[in-house]
């Protein structure tokens, strides 16, 4: 079963035409859109004509996590803002967030893929769909939400949290296919057996859990508290949303839909192009994206490339399991921290040289972040009141520049651990 | 007519209190008092050592976060009453007190208080008016 049969299950030859007269398309819409990017071709001496072959892909430049920043919040855009309908987004690596912006187009299109991805685990028009995602800026809600409604399916937009109230929605509407984080979904099936709930007599049948790393000991449990088939689904703002890639009934990795999306796997060291099946990073060119396309976008993500066919018919390449991040991004409770946006934070408070932890724990499924600062003298204040005064303003800030709850807790000097003068800023106890 | 205080900010965990009189006492510095107020995850020693300015250096050396704070210390009757009548003066002039605590002296039948004040010198003004005695730093230092 499929959702676009034409598309998903194209000869690769098919798909690799459709992909370079793609490509060519946006090389060409970006240099004449996009000044950042035509800047940067020139630099190199490319021409939207110099890209000739998808082989040719490998000389043009990436782009980062830190271009979107210089070019906060709409510099990248490629068409007037009259024509974006939507924007969404996710965490920067300081205090400002890292802004998506759709066209009309692009919101249809996200919507099919999430379409085709829900098809994936067997979803039709007849489902009960709860959507246990975040709505707002966050890309997951209103992301999973178009695609659901595309497809025909019954959404129910709960939106993360209250979980009593999640369970009886589960319970009274029939829900047969869940979608949020897979922490989230486990917390879920452990409170529901607290209340004596038995998943076994509801309709699930289908899981797509996404938005942080999981692993094949976690779908073991998903599916047997739950009673459903757990699936992955992989996708990030920058690139969409979720609905990137998502893995079919065969459970051996997620089809990234290539005729959208062009992925390649490098050495995050030296950015070379490493050979299919070899671990690395992934690196995403968008083809069909009007508003925000990205060209070689480094995503940090590390995974492979499975080129063999898969047993379900769809031809797109398969990515692997998230195994790790190039950089020192966490994925906590589905939202994207960067250290440095703490560090940005006690710069704010006046801070030179601020030493800080971010600890990461997962307790009964729920992840908690508790971030240890060293009190440096100038912060001193011999006063309890003043001192409970700080740890409250700090952490307060704190969350409003993380989107997350967290515990802030002041700690003596040399507390954090200094290896090589460069100071560690993560432990994660988390075990996935 | 002001005492300075050395206060150290030491997380709840074992040993940490211990540390600091080690490093004191390694240095030759008395500890004349001391109190501690804490929360849940940390706490805030406050001493008063017969060399604060040397107390402070070593214990900054030692690698502890350390602030010198001006406080009042003021002679009262051990009698009932006796510090009643110093809360009553700072409370008439609407002076605040952050934080207090006591300690007995060896020679006298009198005890000492310790307050911190945001207003020092109108605190003192207020409690000499009155006819409290009021103790130096060095009178305080050389109990
Ligand atoms: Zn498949």
């Amino acid at each position: 079963m499929y959702w676009d049969r034409e598309h998903e299950t194209m000869s690769r030859e098919q798909l690799r035409a459709l992909q370079l007269e793609r490509l060519q398309l946006t090389i060409e819409r970006v240099y004449r859109n996009v000044p950042f990017y035509r800047q940067r071709f020139t630099e190199m001496g490319i021409k939207p004509s110099s890209v000739r072959s998808l082989e040719d892909l490998r000389r043009l430049p990436f782009t980062t996590k830190q271009d979107l920043r210089d070019n906060y919040p709409f510099g990248l855009f490629a068409v007037p803002m009259s024509d974006v309908v939507r924007v969404h987004a996710s965490s920067g690596t300081t205090g400002k967030p890292t802004v998506v912006g759709y066209t009309r187009n692009d919101i249809y299109t996200w919507a099919e893929l999430i379409a085709r991805s829900l098809v994936c685990a067997g979803a039709t028009k007849f489902d009960v769909v709860q959507n246990a995602y975040g709505y707002g800026l966050f890309t997951g809600g209103l992301g999973l939400h178009f695609g659901a409604e595309r497809l025909g399916a019954t959404v129910v937009p709960v939106s993360g949290g209250n979980t009593q109230r999640q369970l009886m929605l589960m319970q009274d509407f029939g829900t047969t296919i869940l979608t949020c984080t897979p922490s989230y979904a486990l917390y879920m099936a452990e409170e529901g057996q607290k209340m004596g709930l038995d998943f076994k007599k509801l309709p699930l049948k289908a899981g797509i859990f996404g938005a942080e790393p999981w692993s094949e000991r976690m779908r073991r449990q998903l599916e047997e508290k739950l009673d459903l088939m757990a699936l992955d689904i992989y996708g990030l703002s920058e690139i969409m949303g979720p609905g990137v890639a998502m893995e079919c009934a065969e459970k051996q990795g997620m089809h990234i839909w290539e005729d959208h999306f062009i992925p390649e796997i490098i050495d995050p060291a030296t950015g070379e192009v490493l050979p299919p099946g070899e671990e690395g990073e992934l690196v995403i060119t968008t083809i069909t994206k009007e508003a925000f396309p990205l060209i070689r976008y480094r995503t940090r993500d590390i995974t492979r490339l499975d080129p063999e066919p898969c047993a379900c018919g769809r031809t797109h390449m398969r990515i692997k399991r998230i195994t790790g991040r190039s950089d020192d991004m966490l994925i906590i409770r589905g939202v994207n921290v960067f250290p440095s946006q703490v560090e940005s934070v006690l710069l704010e408070f006046g801070e030179t040289e601020p030493h800080y932890l971010l600890v990461v724990d997962r307790k009964a499924n729920l992840d908690n972040l508790e971030i240890w600062v060293e009190v440096a003298e100038h912060m001193f204040s011999d006063t309890v009141r003043k001192l409970e005064d700080l740890e409250h303003r700090l952490r307060e800030r704190i969350e409003s520049v993380l989107g997350i709850s967290a515990r802030v807790k002041l700690v003596e000097p040399n507390t954090i651990p200094r290896s090589e003068g460069k100071a560690k800023r993560v432990v994660d106890r988390r075990q996935i | 007519m002001k005492v300075k205080q050395i206060s150290i900010f030491l997380e709840n965990k074992s040993g940490r209190l211990a540390q600091v009189t080690r490093v004191l006492g390694d240095n030759g510095i008395n500890i004349r008092a001391l109190a501690i107020a804490d929360t849940t995850d940390f706490g805030i020693l406050r001493l008063i050592v017969n060399d604060p300015d040397r107390a402070y250096r070593v214990l900054k050396e030692a690698g502890f976060t350390v602030s010198a704070t001006d406080v009042i210390a003021v002679e009262v009757v051990d009698e009932p009453g006796g510090l009643a009548g110093v809360l009553a003066v700072l409370q008439e002039a609407s002076l605040n007190i952050e934080y207090l605590y006591a300690f007995l002296q060896k020679a006298s039948r009198a005890a000492l208080v310790v307050f911190r004040v945001e207003q020092l010198d109108e605190a003192i003004a207020a409690l000499q008016a009155k006819g409290i005695r009021i103790l130096s730093g060095e009178e305080v230092y050389a109990l």
